[in-house]
């Protein structure tokens, strides 16, 4: 054995990260399917009501528990692994990173209370002039500024590494890391600026209202990259993990992969205003801009896609497909994690045709806050992001914990189900949203829903109990791992891919950070500056809050 | 500086070219649509005090409803709310099929959206904001619009509908 060792304590420490976003799933994932069986026909709501008061607050637990405590706490916990494991050395300041991570788990129980009491149901957009309970937004406010915290401990652990390798490129897993959370501490800015600034005061009684046009422009400031934020780990996996366990397999192009990430940097926050289209207080010259941004960022997702299928494909080769698509075949698919990612990686390429449409100004007139956005967003998060975060688990938890995945098999199903039941999911509510069903409506009640929906709003339920059964394996699997009696005989190999070219080769300036994070500064400034200071300008905080679910 | 190149494979730089011209081509073809065919998103109208925009008699939206301006053209002045009920004011609009309708559409208390069905009119209507879009219906019969953004409870049961006569 003479991989880096990673101490008990920062597995422990990790570990408690990915034991939080599991817990968070769980009880975010039960009430996923409420909301499509609601649809379908069949509401258990009324049997919830004595807990949960309405569909809009099992909602809010739903889109607040999955797609920000699960992703964030994931996340933390998986980058803060690569950056140890990736440069090979504790981290400088345990202490520092455990603050940070005791900030995000007080901020999630301070945001759980009232949204819990009925008193914060205002969806995981909190648009003002709904109102949530104050100790909403102190919990957010936790939660984001915990894991800028974690991530200073992560750039200082960074900065002594560089301080010893000062002509050593990064390792890529570390790099990638680091990118990521470069990206999350400046998008986040937005929506520490909307909650201190306004929410939060407001929430309290010391100002009397808020503008609600700035407040989303400042939430859709951090909206977009929080999708690069989930999503990019995942690529981290797909580019440097997912070859090696998929069949030995080598990553393709070390240089272009890093050049994705820089560009991912640079154009994901300067591109909000996509998310804001048909707002009335934006001018539409600045959303055209926008707009063509967005197309950009799509870019180093096309090189993502380059990279990893040659990547696999080298993977394929190696354990003896041949011909075109042959490879695919010989591909681990036995193991579980390799299984999951795959699924996850093919629903993404459907994610990604959707996510265009959405970016295409006017094309979005049709589709904005229809069903087609949730349908979109469950293949991006909840699978290419999710099902990845998942597939990671099942090598990660028992490297961890020293224990044997649980029943690989039902592991190897559980992705499946999943795969089977988003794409009835997904599609239907693609479907829908193009035949102009709203989003965010208990559409198994609204009285303007023509026959015309139903067999698509029944195949809503059907493809939410179909996750419901894989979300239910795959708790199963994570529990009776977690509890399993069988260890794993010597430590679990971390899975890296080898770059196929040294990247001690690649170009001095992919491994420089401040050209790129100038460049990432002035892009913002130039692309949002001169409508921010204008709505700032013109700010009106007129709106008093509505408590009206 | 650098002291290496940067390799790219051929197939790798080939695919990178298409990336770049496929994005080309739809920019083109959302921009064809937007400056070409006029198929325009919402810009900024007028700003409003929605403590007062609903009960002001100065304020179309305190008598809200459909104005004819000149021979099947038309100004719609909607009031989109949640308090006391969630509703569209006026909930009903009857207009002659060939009219050209604008719609300028507030909010006295959060956030709404209005999407006509069958159309290419959806936007956001917020409080404080005017959300203005023109729609002409040349085609007769029944366009529901509906609220597409969470107002609270019975964000699902607000809508209207636009009835266009042949």
């Amino acid at each position: 054995m003479n991989q880096y060792q990673v101490s008990a304590a920062e597995k422990k420490f990790i570990g408690s990260h990915i034991l939080v976003a599991i817990l968070a799933l769980a009880v975010g994932s039960l009430f996923g399917p409420l909301q499509a069986f609601e649809h379908a026909g069949w509401d258990f709501y009324t049997y919830l009501k004595p807990w949960i008061k309405s569909y809009y607050q099992g909602l809010t637990v739903h889109g607040v528990l999955n797609a920000l405590v699960w992703t964030t706490f994931f996340i933390m916990g998986f980058l803060t692994f690569n950056v140890i494991f990736g440069l090979k050395r504790p981290l400088k300041n345990p202490t520092l990173n455990k603050v940070g991570f005791w900030m995000m788990v007080v901020g999630v129980l301070a945001a759980a209370i009232p949204i819990l009491a009925n008193q914060a149901t205002v969806l995981f957009t909190f648009y003002p002039p709904l109102k949530a309970n104050w100790a909403f937004y102190v919990g957010l406010t936790l939660v984001v500024v915990g894991s800028w915290v974690e991530g200073w401990g992560l750039f200082m652990t960074y900065a002594d590494w560089r301080k010893e390798n000062k002509s050593e490129r990064t390792p890529f897993v570390a790099f990638g890391s680091l990118v990521t959370i470069l990206l999350w501490q400046i998008c986040t800015l937005g929506v520490a600026v909307e909650i201190l600034t306004m929410l939060l005061p407001w929430s309290l009684g010391l100002i009397e209202g808020v503008d609600p046009q700035l407040a989303r422009t400042y939430f859709w400031f951090t909206g977009h990259p929080l999708v690069y934020f989930w999503l990019l780990p995942a690529y981290i996996s797909w580019y440097a993990m997912l070859p090696k366990q998929a069949g030995n397999g080598k990553m393709f192009s070390d240089s272009l992969a890093r050049l994705a990430f820089w560009i991912f940097l640079v154009l994901s926050t300067p591109l909000g205003f996509h998310h804001q289209y048909v707002d009335p207080g934006v001018p539409p010259a600045w959303k055209f801009i926008h707009s063509l941004l967005t197309f950009g960022v799509f870019f180093p997702s096309m090189m993502t896609a380059f990279t990893v299928i040659a990547s696999l494909e080298h993977a394929g080769r190696k354990q003896g497909g041949k011909g075109i698509f042959g490879w695919i075949g010989k591909l681990k698919w036995s193991d579980p994690s390799v299984t999951s990612q795959l699924l996850a990686g093919i629903l993404f390429f459907f994610g990604g045709i959707g996510g265009l449409a959405n970016a295409s100004y006017n094309v979005n007139l049709v589709l904005h806050n229809t069903a087609f956005i949730p349908g979109h967003f469950h293949l991006t998060v909840a699978t290419a992001v999710t099902l990845s975060f998942i597939g990671i688990s099942y090598w990660l938890v028992p490297y961890l914990t020293g224990r044997k995945l649980w029943q690989p098999a039902w592991a190897r199903i559980q992705a499946w189900v999943w795969f089977v039941g988003m794409i009835i999911f997904s599609n239907s509510m693609h479907v829908l949203g193009l035949l102009g069903a709203p989003r965010r409506v208990p559409l198994g009640l609204a009285p303007y829903v023509p026959a015309e929906w139903n067999s698509r709003l029944f195949q809503v339920g059907l493809g939410g109990a179909i996750l419901f059964v894989s979300g239910i394996m795959y708790l199963a699997v994570m529990y009776k791992t977690a509890t399993n009696k069988e260890r794993v005989e010597s430590e679990v190999i971390v899975p890296i891919a080898e770059a196929m070219q040294d990247p001690a080769k690649s170009p001095v300036w992919l491994d420089r950070w401040a050209p790129w994070i100038y460049g990432t500064l002035a892009l913002i400034v130039i692309v949002y500056g001169p409508q921010l200071v204008e709505q700032i300008a013109n700010i009106a905080l007129t709106s008093p809050g509505f408590r009206v679910w | 500086m650098s002291a290496h190149k940067m390799h790219v494979d051929s197939y790798e730089r080939n695919w990178m070219i298409f990336s770049a011209v496929l994005l080309v081509v739809f920019a083109t073809a959302v921009s064809v649509a937007a400056f070409g065919m006029g198929i325009q998103v919402p810009a900024p109208e007028q700003r409003v005090d929605p403590r007062t925009v609903a009960t002001d008699p100065n304020s179309p939206w305190s008598n809200p409803g459909l104005r004819e301006i000149a021979p099947g053209k038309y100004d719609a002045y909607i009031l989109a709310r949640a308090v006391p009920l969630w509703e569209y004011l006026p909930k009903e609009l009857t207009v002659p099929a060939g009219s050209s309708v604008t719609f300028y559409v507030t909010s006295p208390d959060v956030q709404h959206g209005f999407k006509i069905q069958d159309t290419n009119a959806n936007f956001m209507v917020l409080p404080g904001q005017v959300s203005k879009l023109t729609v002409k219906f040349d085609k007769a019969g029944t366009y529901n619009f509906i609220c597409t953004e969470f107002c609270g409870a019975g964000h699902g049961i607000m809508y209207g509908a636009i009835t266009v006569t042949p």
